[in-house]
């Protein structure tokens, strides 16, 4: 509880992708406000302050997606941002892709 | 394996398409279930739904089950195919009426242009 500090949640997810998959672009949209309504948006323990941070669209381009299926895809940035689903990340619109596709 | 997950797989055996979803096909309770009943619905699949609002162990079981943290998730003859944006990427691209087709289960094929 105590180290979730003054970083947001998306700037976290950000500097995790960053760090792990050296991104040609790497793109981290809050939707949050999109689902402020939902009851798993509020409800959910361990959602940061009942307020936003729920949402997430990330659309990264890396070397490190050649070669690798989509199920691969979404499971390698799913498992470097366990952290933060654990802490209350509902929901990743994912989009993976290798430079050229 | 615990008694949930044996209960996951023997909905996914038993059923050739099946849809973890939030809600019903009719009253999808979360957008991205919605999208994914569209598809499906778009292409006249026959396939099974289960509603994870109703049943926490199924809702956190099937994210164990396929160490997937979202629902929805889609199963075709037992095996995972991905959640909205997978199966949306596949949709799009004629993938998944292939998939289909090759597991011998009925979907309206995209028209030739």
């Amino acid at each position: 509880m105590s180290e979730q500090a003054e970083i947001s949640v998306g700037d976290a997810i950000k500097a995790k992708l960053q760090e792990a998959l050296n991104p040609i672009s790497l793109e981290v949209i809050d939707d949050s406000h999109k689902h402020s309504g939902h009851a798993h948006a509020v409800m959910r323990p361990g959602t940061a302050k009942g307020q936003g941070g729920t949402h997430f669209q990330v659309k990264v381009v890396s070397e490190a997606f050649k070669g690798k299926s989509r199920i691969d895809r979404h499971r390698t940035i799913n498992s470097l941002l366990q952290k933060q689903f654990d802490d209350g990340v509902h929901a990743l619109v994912i989009d993976a892709k290798a430079p050229g596709e | 394996m615990s008694a949930v997950s044996d209960l996951i797989k023997s909905i996914v055996d038993k059923n050739d398409v099946v849809l973890f979803m939030k809600g019903t096909p009719n009253f999808p309770q979360c957008g991205f279930s919605g999208q994914l009943v569209q598809i499906l619905g778009y292409m006249d699949v026959n396939y099974e739904h289960v509603n994870c609002l109703e049943n926490d162990e199924i809702r956190q079981g099937i994210k164990d089950f396929s160490s997937w943290p979202t629902i929805p998730q889609l199963y075709v003859k037992g095996e995972f195919i991905g959640g909205c944006d997978i199966t949306r990427e596949m949709f799009q691209s004629g993938e998944l009426a292939q998939l289909l087709a090759s597991k011998g289960i009925d979907c309206k094929q995209p028209t030739k242009a």
